[in-house]
């Protein structure tokens, strides 16, 4: 995986692992990869997964229980919350950069419309 | 995270070239630091204080509270800038050094690496190509289970692709209580190892911070930060 250097990669890792969650590459209730080996798998220092970790423990999308490791919150209500939110803020910033180029959310639509008939 | 370095008041001057001035640093267990700084900046210097090569100086440096010396020696493992073996000796020969020298020393991890680069152990150190031979004594120094592993320039002779290579096998090697400090001026290939950044520059320390937190507060990366810290250069 490719990081932004310029933004805390700990984010970007936060975000990779949502987005596992969402597509259910990680299923609620199951098991997360240890530590170590996903550092090892982004190429990043360990400490920065254990920081990705602690911030979702605390949004309450990941637990861990002290022996048997880190689990994802067994919550579908609250998956497909990520879900949506992940559509309304990408889109939404879509949209954004759009009208920065004349494009109002009408003709935006209109196109994506037209687009699907093909 | 818990003080393993403490520096204060460090000064070292070569005749009249001063390389350290007055150095305050503290840098903690459990980290992979970045000592970030231009050729000449007292980089070198600084860790060669650290493994206790250079003796001569004015102020303090303890390593877990204990003076740097004999004892603290033994807690680091070093990688120097420049090659620390003779060209007759062969590949097998370094390896049976480094056992007899160090207790911490892991032969089995130790040839694990050099058959992954592609090592063979009856090679002369000096048939090896410049990468190569930079592999091998990462090789050497990532096996010993030391709580300080120092790194001056590991990929600085290396191609890109072998860069790779050789930092998966420094994360791979990277243990969580251990103190890894990594000088080097290429930040773009390594930032993303990092939990600290020490800036240093004409023997001054410019900066010393968490990665994450020069991220969030500045945007900009810490090698874009280290362009603009260190552009009149």
């Amino acid at each position: 995986m490719k990081f932004e250097a310029n933004i805390p990669i700990y984010l970007q890792i936060i975000e990779e692992i949502k987005r596992r969650i969402i597509i259910g590459e990680y299923k609620p209730g199951g098991k997360l990869p240890p530590v170590r080996e996903l550092a090892l798998s982004f190429g990043v220092n360990p400490n920065t997964v254990q920081r990705a970790f602690g911030e979702l423990e605390r949004d309450g999308l990941v637990y861990s229980e002290r022996t048997s490791g880190r689990f994802i919150a067994d919550d579908p209500e609250k998956i497909r919350g990520l879900r949506e939110a992940v559509l309304v803020r990408k889109t939404d910033a879509f949209l954004e950069d759009m009208s920065r180029y004349g494009y109002d959310e009408k003709s935006v639509l209109a196109y994506i419309n037209s687009r699907k008939k093909v | 995270m818990n003080e393993r370095i403490v520096i204060q008041g460090l000064t070292k001057t070569y005749k009249k070239n001063e390389a350290l001035k007055d150095v305050d640093l503290t840098i903690p267990a459990g980290a992979i630091v970045g000592l970030l700084g231009p050729n000449g900046s007292g980089k070198t210097t600084l860790l060669k204080i650290l493994t206790g090569l250079i003796r001569s100086y004015k102020g303090t440096v303890s390593i877990d509270g204990r003076p740097v010396g004999e004892e603290t020696k033994k807690m680091i493992s070093y990688l120097p800038d420049e090659p620390y073996f003779a060209d007759w000796m062969r590949v097998k020969d370094a390896l049976g050094i480094f056992q007899d020298m160090y207790e911490d020393f892991d032969k089995a991890r130790c040839m694990d690496m050099i058959s992954r680069f592609r090592i063979a152990e009856k090679a002369r150190v000096r048939t090896l190509s410049k990468g190569t031979k930079e592999k091998f004594q990462l090789a050497l120094v990532l096996s010993r289970r030391a709580p300080i592993v120092i790194l001056d320039e590991p990929i600085g002779g290396v191609d890109p692709a072998a860069r790779e290579v050789i930092l998966d096998t420094i994360l791979e090697n990277y243990t969580k209580d251990q103190t890894l400090l990594i000088a080097t001026h290429l930040i773009a290939e390594l930032e993303r190892i990092f939990d600290v950044a020490i800036f240093i520059r004409e023997g001054r320390i410019l900066l010393n911070k968490d990665v994450e937190s020069l991220r969030m507060e500045t945007g900009r990366s810490v090698d874009e930060l280290f362009r603009e810290r260190f552009r009149y250069e």
